[in-house]
């Protein structure tokens, strides 16, 4: 029976994953060393910055990213550029304020505490612009994906000329990791595209790493210090159960009966 | 329920005691005369109030910062995420608590199922219970209504569409559900409404729950009544108390997994998209701990039919004191019943992978016979066994199988069957 009671333990925990096992549609997707898995899993800065780098370089043509503020890129645990070099990139960007006095709207450079710059005004603009598809928000993309970062790196990458067969309708793109493999997003990405300001060689995969690394951080801005937390609250509980455990086993030592 | 009256020792407690008997009621909660050989099975009581607790107070953190409005909503999730301080943890704990509630009481469940403790005299603390899981069901869906995700919103369409199904005034009720001709923003409020209701029905029940079990006393892996207080019992402080605090402490630790590192792991990926009424999710799925129900009513073609097979599969619950014809409770002298509850568990865990699954094919017969078993376990198995199974010879206490009492007991010193009592 002891087997039978371990047997429907772990059958318990196995319950939760199943619609993931599901999910994930049994597609293979690439992968690399990603540095924040793990139990002590932390971005890797320069990662951080050169994906911020090709964000500002190719994705936010299309893509926003509402969620996040230019504060945000000198936060603790993120790119961590200086707080001069995040002024810098803010006031790079013109964004719109208003009403002023006269019931205005103006446009002035940007400062830390505002939201990264939207490309388009809203939703129907988005798609009217890319033949009716709206480039979906990238704040949270990674978990809003089954597969999350390995699909977005996968997808990154996963342009091929279409199989034989397979006919695709103008702005329609092949991509093998895309659901439906039909894409409306054609392939950004090519080696040498933009120049990395720390000499990085930008090839397509190192671009597509480093992009879905900056993307990962911008979906969960707090992870460093969750997994930080979280050892130490494990450890912590561990300790505290092995006390509890020998604590017991002294109260019940005054009685016959095992515990 | 100690035999002796209790009496402070101050004055002030006396004179205390005498307007509001409190220290009366700590006495007794202290002093509750527990069968020493409760196993881990019963530490999930537990371990089920400390996940109450957690779900109020991290729920309390969460409606001050979260706005029920359907274009803000999502935003202000994303906000807490990001803006508040330790929002993240304070909405994982929030988000897996909810899994680990219902992993809690799932256990729970099938340990009452096992140990029969839902017989006489204790048909009321159970139908207590099963009100209580009803309510948490309720909770935990609209609950997952709230953040405004993809999933968020389907969920709704397709729940609350199933009241569409009771024949003349179903449209009208679902109408009066959403309020409106879809499930939109006054559905949403109305739902954090409730979602901050309900937990607070929940802890009520709860109070009657322990109230009604406090009675009789706890049913023990034996099944016997114990005299009380006895050999075979012991005070509720310390012994039961420094138990439970190991196995919830035990318990913490996969939840601060969940919670630090893997917090998505349970979710699923749509509900980070947010709510879109013109596109619908390939695959609309509900959380893995109502999957088994969803496969009941998806496994029947008539939706109404469907709805009234999932709404059985809970209240059919309800009645099993009365379906189960045993005298005997607990399953360690059953050896039939035992088999049939291990198959039942495992019609339930087939139920749950293809409640996740298409429902087409082979996935959809699969679901079928395991509903059809289902209720076939309930309705006929369990009535018929009370009466033909031959049942092992039951120890008069829970002393005597170990020091050795009457010659009958010999199959229950057996050292075999004592393992099994642990």
């Amino acid at each position: 029976m002891k087997k039978f009671l371990k047997l429907f333990f772990y059958i318990f925990f196995l319950i939760p994953f199943l619609p993931q096992v599901y999910a994930a549609e049994k597609i293979e997707y690439l992968t690399t060393d990603w540095s924040f898995k793990g139990l002590f899993g932390k971005f890797d800065r320069s990662a951080l910055q050169r994906g911020y780098h090709v964000y500002t370089e190719v994705c936010s043509s299309c893509h926003s990213m509402k969620y996040l503020s230019y504060r945000n890129l000198a936060q603790e645990g993120g790119p961590e550029f200086t707080e001069a070099e995040a002024k810098a990139i803010a006031a790079s960007f013109e964004v719109t304020d208003g009403p002023n006095s006269d019931g205005e709207m103006f446009t002035r450079p940007g400062k830390l505490s505002d939201k990264f710059v939207m490309p388009y005004e809203n939703v129907k603009a988005a798609q009217a612009a890319n033949g009716g598809a709206y480039p979906p928000d990238m704040s949270v993309l990674v978990k809003a994906r089954g597969g999350g970062v390995d699909y977005i790196y996968s997808l990154l990458q996963g342009y091929e000329d279409p199989p034989p067969g397979v006919t695709l309708d103008d702005g329609v793109y092949y991509n093998k990791y895309m659901y439906g493999n039909k894409i409306k997003m054609s392939n950004q990405l090519s080696d040498g595209l933009i120049e990395y300001s720390d000499g990085t060689k930008a090839t397509v995969e190192q671009m597509s790493k480093d992009v879905t690394t900056f993307l990962m951080w911008a979906a969960e801005p707090h992870l460093e210090s969750r997994h930080k937390m979280g050892f130490k609250a494990i450890v912590y509980l561990i300790i505290l159960t092995i006390l509890v455990y020998f604590s017991m086993k002294r109260i019940w030592s005054r009685i016959e009966t095992k515990v | 329920m100690s035999d002796h009256e209790y009496t402070p020792k101050s004055n002030f407690g006396k004179w205390f005691n005498d307007r509001l008997p409190l220290l009366t009621l700590a006495n007794h909660l202290t002093d509750y005369p527990t069968p020493k050989n409760l196993n881990y099975w019963w530490t999930f009581g537990g371990i089920l109030t400390f996940c109450l607790v957690t779900q109020i107070v991290t729920g309390l953190v969460l409606a001050m910062h979260y706005i029920a409005h359907a274009d803000m909503a999502f935003d202000s999730v994303e906000h807490i995420m990001r803006d508040v301080n330790y929002g993240w943890l304070i909405r994982y704990i929030h988000a897996n608590g909810a899994s680990m509630f219902f992993l809690a009481v799932y256990i729970h469940i099938f340990r009452s199922l096992f140990y029969g403790s839902y017989k006489a005299p204790r048909e009321i603390i159970w139908i207590i219970g099963i009100i209580i899981y009803l309510l948490m069901m309720a909770a935990a869906f609209m609950g997952y209504v709230l953040p405004w995700g993809q999933m968020s919103f389907w969920g709704a369409t397709v729940i609350t569409n199933l009241f569409s199904a009771i024949p003349l005034v179903g449209e009208g009720i679902v109408t009066w559900l959403w309020g409106g001709y879809s499930v939109d923003n006054p559905t949403l409020t109305r739902f954090f409404t409730l979602h901050y209701l309900i937990p607070f029905l929940i802890l009520g029940l709860v109070v009657l729950h322990i109230w009604a079990l406090h009675v009789p006393g706890n049913n023990n892996p034996i099944g016997i009544d114990v005299k009380k207080p006895s050999k075979d019992t012991v005070p509720f402080h310390p012994y039961i108390v420094i138990k439970d605090a190991f196995a919830l402490l035990m318990f913490m630790i996969v939840f601060a997994f969940f919670v630090f590192y893997t917090p998505n792991i349970l979710g699923h990926a749509d509900n980070y998209i947010e709510a879109n009424p013109l596109v619908t999710p390939a695959h609309i799925v509900p959380e893995w701990y109502l999957l088994p129900f969803y496969a009941i009513l998806r496994s029947v073609p008539d939706k109404l039919m469907g709805v009234i097979a999932m709404l059985s599969a809970i209240f059919i619950l309800a009645a099993l004191p009365w379906l189960d014809t045993s005298k005997i409770r607990s399953a360690v002298f059953r050896p039939l019943y035992r088999q049939f509850y291990w198959i039942l568990v495992a019609d339930v865990l087939i139920l749950g992978y293809v409640g996740a699954m298409p429902a087409e094919g082979l996935y959809l017969l699969i679901a079928r016979v395991a509903t059809a078993y289902y209720f076939l376990h309930f309705l006929v198995i369990l009535p018929i066994l009370g009466y033909k199974e031959r049942t092992l010879p039951v120890p008069l206490s829970i002393t005597e199988p170990v020091l050795g009492g009457s010659s009958n007991l010999a199959a229950a010193r057996d050292d075999s069957r004592l393992e099994k009592l642990k």
